[in-house]
């Protein structure tokens, strides 16, 4: 075999392209953006759990969150970048990991890996797919069947009484623990700051996220379809 | 005993290939497994077929020539060890065991199960190494390490360059293989000076070479028979962070400009000159 070496891209004009250009870079861009959305869905789950005093409290804190009109765009604006970096470089990485293997295995056993660290590509595009569905049922209000703005708990109320509403909700909220699962350990490799030490305890966090914010978010739909909240 | 193995057999790179059956009967268990393959070569060129093809040099894993898959993980069933170390005692009579080359776009087959690593070389060669001026030698206790660097450094010092990361990575990626090789020189202070072109010249080269991303699924450290750490990929990635946002502006410029293996070059140049 040649001795050659292809030579590196283009030359890169800023550094935060620099960093787009190297997979390691797209890895910490994705772990930055994991984090924005870690602790939005963290917050939206504490929120949520407000369903269960009542109609006054949920409507009062969805209103409470629109008081301010340009925070409320800066908010989605930052949301909606960081979805948009997270999932293009989930997909590129994803793309080049076919490049990178094009003849497969005709025998392959993981030996350690959990399936939800092999499968971040499907439990991500399944919370892609979902968070597009959450938005035209619950923000813009499309797909639910008794939609009225500003009138929250109804309208929860409403989509998730049905039985094809709940099931898409908590199938997701599994979706998402799955993501989770791997993704809140993943990130702390991808910016360099795990080692052996303190991995096991990276570990337990992520798992400990994961289940949490699974169970907070089903409790909603399960309680509305079992007849708890409504 | 008595072995029933299903090799993949490949002429040439070319060569679409396809797996073959063998019998192998009468194997003692204290063989090794690649001296059971030398049986069974022995048994296919006495009936004038062609033997199989296998990388093997030290046979005592720690030159990192051998490797395959059997059954579905790299080097086999055996963990922190090679194919070399591997003996027929660790199976049982009558199994029947698949072996499958290294796959991966950076490692094409060369025939049967040798797989052409030479892309490891390069990524060494782009920067696996330290700028040293020689002379006279140096006074041995002159850089004083201590232990815990010591140790850390000669435990990536331990990869044997091997693939087997790179095979069992379902990203073929050989980040394990490129972690080992920065952090070890990452951890002792005669890598301070290069260390920055080192992540990103060696990350790069990597790259393209074809090799994958990390995902951080742990399956290269499982398989790793020098017992690798994950934590080298941590170190790498925090390296090659810190070089693309913290580096100069000069120092990135001249290293986007140059073709990785070249990147090093850059602080190899020679200082200027005394006047005589």
């Amino acid at each position: 075999m040649s001795t050659s070496v292809s030579p590196v891209s283009a030359p890169r004009a800023t550094r935060l392209g620099a960093l787009w250009n190297s997979a390691v870079g797209k890895k910490a861009l994705m772990a930055v953006t994991g984090i924005v959305l870690f602790l939005f869905v963290l917050v939206h789950m504490i929120g949520n759990l407000q369903v269960f005093q009542g109609a006054e409290k949920i409507n009062h804190y969805a209103e409470l969150l629109r008081i301010s009109l340009p925070f409320l765009w800066f908010t989605r604006i930052v949301l909606l970048v960081a979805v948009f970096v997270h999932a293009l470089a989930g997909i590129e990485l994803w793309m080049e990991r076919q490049r990178a293997r094009p003849v497969g295995y005709q025998d392959y056993r993981p030996v350690v890996s959990s399936t939800a660290s092999r499968t971040m590509i499907w439990s991500g595009l399944l919370i892609l797919g979902f968070v597009v569905y959450h938005l035209l049922d619950l923000t813009i209000g499309v797909v639910n069947p008794r939609f009225e703005h500003g009138q929250v708990f109804a309208n929860i109320v409403a989509s998730l009484s049905r039985a094809v509403g709940a099931t898409i909700y908590v199938v997701a909220m599994v979706g998402l623990g799955f993501h989770l699962w791997h993704g809140l350990y993943s990130m702390f490799q991808s910016l360099g700051l795990s080692n052996r030490g303190i991995s096991p305890t990276i570990q337990k966090f992520a798992i400990g996220f994961a289940v949490l914010l699974t169970l907070g978010f089903s409790a909603v739909p399960l309680a509305v379809i079992l007849g708890f909240v409504g | 005993m008595r072995i029933t193995l299903d090799i993949w057999r490949q002429k040439n790179p070319r060569d679409p290939g396809r797996f073959e059956r063998f019998e192998v009967p009468n194997i003692n268990e204290h063989m090794s497994f690649l001296e059971m393959l030398d049986v069974l070569n022995q048994q296919l060129v006495s009936e004038g077929k062609e033997p199989v093809a296998f990388d093997s040099d030290c046979r005592e894993g720690i030159c990192g020539m051998c490797g395959f898959l059997i059954n579905g993980e790299a080097h086999g069933p055996l963990r922190n060890a090679t194919v070399c170390q591997t003996h027929m005692r660790h199976f049982k009579d009558g199994d029947v065991l698949r072996l499958e080359p290294w796959r991966a776009a950076a490692f094409p087959v060369l025939r049967d199960l040798i797989v052409d690593r030479s892309a490891l070389d390069r990524i060494i060669a782009s920067g696996g190494y330290t700028s040293t001026r020689t002379g006279s030698a140096a006074e041995a206790n002159q850089i004083l390490v201590s232990k815990p660097y010591a140790d850390k450094a000669m435990e990536a010092a331990a990869c044997i360059g091997c693939g087997a990361c790179v095979a069992s990575c379902p990203n073929a990626a050989a980040a394990l293989f490129t972690g080992a090789k920065i952090a070890h020189l990452a951890h002792l202070p005669q890598g301070q000076p290069e260390r920055m072109a080192r992540a990103l010249s060696m990350t790069s080269q990597a790259h393209a070479e074809g090799f994958g991303h990390c995902t951080t699924i742990g399956e290269c450290e499982a398989v790793c028979p020098a017992g690798i750490k994950l934590e080298v990929i941590s170190m790498m990635n925090k390296d090659v962070i810190k070089a693309t946002l913290g580096g100069r502006a000069s120092e990135m410029q001249t290293l986007a400009a140059l073709p990785p293996s070249a990147a090093m070059r850059f602080f190899e140049s020679e200082p200027p000159k005394k006047e005589q």
